[in-house]
């Protein structure tokens, strides 16, 4: 399982110096993404917003730095999903293709080792779509880490507005959770919910956990069939929902779901049926209520792929957006000045609202959406302000 | 609290009867080779993707039954010719090469798999289930099929290893590989026939998984895989009966720790209490010691 990606990154890696000697200057960004393993389909995402905008910017003659008209040069590693890989592929992008930034990983438990290596490094990371406070601040002194940022809000943002949501919006009271212990992401999303939830008046009925991998969820769904709950809060990722919702129903639970911003790949609807219809997610955008800017990145993703852009794609292309504003403003191919300049950057316009930086903190301020899966698709239903 | 424990000892058939089913391939495998066949949980996996295919291409829809002997014919084939062309000309290498000889196998078949299906794919619905409800317990007509089936195919198994031509030959050759030729049995054919039989169980394992749980991907054989391994390895790896008895032990506790106990100790105390049956039966429930040849 393990030995093809990594042969292929190595190959990747003879095919990119290669080609690289010599050569005009370019300004070269890193896409550390999770093109194979357990979420491929995060990973496709990211690669295709990425080229996209590449391709746009180098059409329109490339980025202004300092006066002059650089081509934008993305670099693509693969980091299969796994934590070790992530890191393993930060590390080579970062000091053997030198790259000026790095975009990604997306997935957390990917985010948080690649962010140690960007922050030991010196060089400008943004995540997009790793929603874990972990990632951007310091495992030892729980300060904010330097040159470590997000496109997106953090998942104490989304904890509070779920639950406020399930109590104000569903009327529900009592909830259970049911989450993949080993999996960074869901862990702090189904920790941080209990906490907000709580807080404000909810009562946790059942809080349960299984492990990556793991395809039988009947022995703990029976047992939060036992408490009654009024929702069940799912934060996993789009190919476990699927079977989790359809083993309940199976069960006879008729509570409603409510998942985190793991869900909004498309793919939950093809696997998810009708066993997820009726479902709320938090999300990060919604293409029902898009800005002009963001209408354009939907037709022109859609015209070019043949599917809208999920939330991944668009926060990878709005990570690149703040990328290349910080460029321009710092003025030099440097990762230093990129760093200072993205942590300045006050308000920037993008696909997924306008985000806007407060230093030291790499975490934007932003809002957010909830979203239902009603008749195959995602409709949206209310917005969140931070 | 009567309701909730058979409740969830329902869950804990259906999750054993799997495991059982692939522990099965393991153990047959290792009988008659004392070799363990790595490569077994990626032709599990390998069944629910032939089945997938199989249900999406051809025009009219095959009554199940037909689809799960295909299945189980096409993965059995394929176990078998596994073992003509990568195991047999190891057969006298040190046991190390046709260890990593069959993990090689399995890398190939998952990562070939992977190229064809990147994505996680959902498994098309060959059965229509219907959910009782009757003293308060809820069990499904798929339920019932694959908890069926699958004791069906053991029973099946069992009759063949203990009635037959072959399973007489296969037992000979597990118990004294050596002297078996000298009988005018040739140990080639039942190895290859032993590959078939316990490869195709693996690919049965396969569609009934997808059935039950309908997202596969092509990485799952590795996880249910190991699962089963120990089944196997409990149970007393090479004896037959053992595997079954190590599959349902393994489902059962595994559901009854989450059952009565946090679910986040699941792992940790379902394979401490494996490796405490461990400690006091070495070869496994129903294993025996080998014999030592002189």
């Amino acid at each position: 399982m393990k030995i093809l990606p990594l042969a292929v990154a190595a190959l990747g890696i003879v095919a990119w110096t290669g080609c690289d000697g010599g050569g005009s200057p370019s300004v070269k960004i890193g896409l550390n993404t999770e093109l194979t393993g357990e979420m491929p389909a995060v990973g496709a995402s990211s690669k295709n917003a990425a080229e996209l905008f590449t391709s746009q910017i180098n059409a329109a003659g490339g980025i202004d730095v300092g006066g002059q008209k650089l081509p934008l040069k993305l670099v693509i590693g693969d980091n299969g999903a796994k934590a070790d890989q992530a890191a393993a592929i930060a590390q080579r992008l970062i000091s053997q293709d030198g790259v000026l930034a790095m975009i990604g990983p997306d997935a957390s438990a990917c985010a948080i080792p690649a962010s140690e290596i960007a922050e030991n490094l010196k060089c400008p990371m943004i995540s997009p779509w790793s929603t874990n406070p972990k990632t951007t601040l310091d495992s030892t002194t729980g300060k904010p880490k330097a040159y470590v940022f997000r496109a997106c809000f953090t998942d104490t943002f989304q904890a509070g507005v779920l639950a406020k949501f399930v109590l104000n919006n569903l009327e529900a009271k009592t909830a259970a959770v049911l989450y993949d212990v080993a999996s960074e992401a869901p862990n702090g999303q189904a920790t941080l919910f209990k906490e907000t939830f709580e807080a404000n008046g909810g009562t946790i009925v059942s809080f349960e956990t299984y492990t990556t991998g793991d395809r039988d969820f009947s022995a703990q769904l029976t047992k939060i069939k036992a408490t009654n709950p009024d929702v069940i809060f799912l934060p996993a990722y789009y190919n476990d929902v699927p079977l989790i919702a359809q083993q309940a129903r199976r069960l006879g639970i008729t509570a409603p779901f409510v998942g985190s911003d793991a869900w909004s790949s498309p793919e939950i609807i093809k696997l998810g049926g009708a066993d997820i219809d009726g479902s709320y997610f938090c999300n990060h955008y919604s293409t029902q209520i898009a800005t002009p800017v963001a209408q354009k990145f939907v037709a022109d993703y859609q015209t070019k792929y043949g599917q809208p852009p999920d939330d991944v794609a668009a926060l990878t292309y709005d990570a690149l957006g703040l990328l290349v504003e910080a460029i321009k403003a710092g003025g030099k191919l440097d990762r230093t000045a990129i760093r200072d300049a993205l942590s300045k950057i006050e308000k920037y316009d993008g696909i997924t609202g306008t985000m806007q930086f407060q230093p030291p903190s790499g975490d934007p301020i932003k809002s957010a959406v909830v979203l239902q899966i009603k008749d195959g698709k995602f409709v949206w239903v209310a917005n969140a302000q931070p | 609290m009567l309701e909730y424990l058979a409740q969830q000892s329902i869950n804990a058939l259906q999750l054993g009867s799997i495991y059982a089913l692939i522990a099965l391939g393991y153990s047959m495998v290792y009988g008659v080779l004392t070799m363990i066949n790595f490569a077994h949980g990626d032709l599990f996996m390998l069944g629910a993707f032939a089945c997938m295919v199989l249900a999406l291409l051809l025009p009219v829809p095959l009554p199940f039954v037909v689809v799960l002997l295909l299945v189980m014919a096409l993965i059995g084939l394929l176990g078998a010719l596994i073992e003509r062309l990568a195991y047999r000309p190891l057969r006298h290498a040190p046991r190390v090469s046709a260890i990593i000889t069959a993990l090689g196998c399995g890398l190939v078949i998952s990562n070939l798999t992977l190229v064809q299906f990147p994505y996680a794919q959902r498994m098309p619905t060959l059965f229509t289930s219907t959910t009782y409800e009757f003293l308060g317990l809820t069990i499904s007509s798929l339920q019932l099929l694959i908890i069926g089936v699958s004791i069906a195919l053991m029973l099946g198994l069992d009759f063949l290893i203990r009635r037959t031509r072959y399973g007489i030959a296969m037992r000979a050759i597990s118990f004294d590989s050596r002297t078996v030729p000298l009988m005018g049995i040739s140990p080639d054919l039942v190895i290859s026939l032993t590959f078939l039989v316990g490869a195709g169980l693996g690919g049965a394992a396969g569609v009934l998984y997808g059935l039950a749980y309908p997202v596969i991907a092509p990485s799952m054989g590795v996880l249910v895989g190991w699962k089963a391994f120990i089944a196997a390895v409990i149970g007393g790896i090479g004896s037959v009966r053992g595997a079954v008895l190590g599959g349902f032990i393994l489902g059962t506790v595994e559901v009854m720790t989450v059952a009565f106990l946090p679910s986040t100790f699941r792992d940790l105390i379902s394979y401490s209490l494996l490796l405490v049956i461990l400690i006091f039966k070495p070869y496994g429930l129903l294993g025996r010691a080998p014999n030592q040849k002189v």
